[in-house]
């Protein structure tokens, strides 16, 4: 059941990804990204991250894409031009390269992966629900999430001065 | 449908979500590096830092601790921060220049 989920998963990550550099309009880009992290949210829940899918839902996939999504509409982003030269070398070795790259990046990894790997099964989780990440956060981690909340601030000032209008 | 082999009925290698998240990060890179527009550029680097938290997800799985999960925590939130003055900072541009594409803002090219 693990595997065929992820293998669902990733592979519909990993499609949104690719369509989502090679559309040319910014509202296919970004609705293939909230594909990428709807998966991803997936994914996370069958490494027995609860916590963490749901934030990814809400905060990535909700807030953060709502505002790319408004700017994109505010901005009226149209589609890209098309590249107006590209050279001749980069065109005629640049897939040859990439795929002697490729084949040797893919060697390397192949050799130096561990014969012995964990195995991930959603049952077998042991931490990541949201009492875990809770205990962990306001007692470890105290001091940088309170650090986290004066960025937040700072963001907020920052974008309210870059984003308002001029005054005379 | 033939039964799956008996490796892959006990679970998912943790290489296999290291591989999906290095292979996120690179398609983010290439956008980062090909697409001309500011908020596309823009999107790739929320798929990169997606990918990022994928490996953190994982590698806090294989040590069964939950501190992984709170650096993705706040990889969100410093993600929603830069998304917020990124986009402020895109809507600036466009404002002052009339336009969206990385090529034709260059003032500070030498």
């Amino acid at each position: 059941m693990d595997v065929i989920l992820f293998a669902i998963f990733a592979f519909l990550s990993v499609a949104c990804a690719v369509i989502m550099i090679a559309q040319k309009h910014p509202v296919s880009s970004a609705l293939s990204l909230i594909g990428v992290m709807g998966s991803l949210a997936i994914l996370y829940l069958l490494l027995g991250a609860t916590f963490i899918a749901a934030a990814q839902l809400i905060v990535y996939a909700g807030a953060i894409m709502v505002l790319f999504l408004i700017v994109i509409m505010l901005l009226n982003a149209g589609e890209e031009p098309k590249p107006s030269h590209q050279s001749l070398i980069a065109r005629l070795l640049g897939a040859p390269l990439i795929v002697v790259f490729l084949g040797a990046l893919g060697f390397i990894i192949y050799i130096s992966i561990p014969t012995e790997e964990t195995k991930v099964t959603f049952a077998a989780a042991k931490a990541g629900s949201a009492e875990d990440v809770g205990m962990a956060l306001f007692t470890r981690y105290l001091l940088p999430f309170e650090i986290t909340s004066v960025l937040v601030l700072i963001a907020i000032l920052g974008a309210v001065v870059l984003a308002r209008k001029e005054m005379e | 449908m033939p039964p799956l082999p008996q490796e892959l009925i006990n679970g998912v290698p943790i290489n296999a979500y290291l591989g999906l998240s290095a292979v996120l990060f690179t398609l983010g890179v290439a956008g980062f590096l090909f697409r001309k527009n500011l908020i596309t550029v823009f999107m790739c680097i929320e798929l990169m830092l997606n990918a990022v938290n994928l490996s953190f997800v994982a590698f806090s799985y294989k040590h069964g601790k939950v501190d992984g999960h709170l650096f993705t925590f706040f990889v969100m939130v410093v993600a929603a921060a830069e998304a917020a003055v990124g986009l402020a900072i895109i809507l600036t541009v466009f404002k002052n220049r009339q336009t969206l594409l990385v090529d034709e803002v260059d003032s500070l090219k030498l």
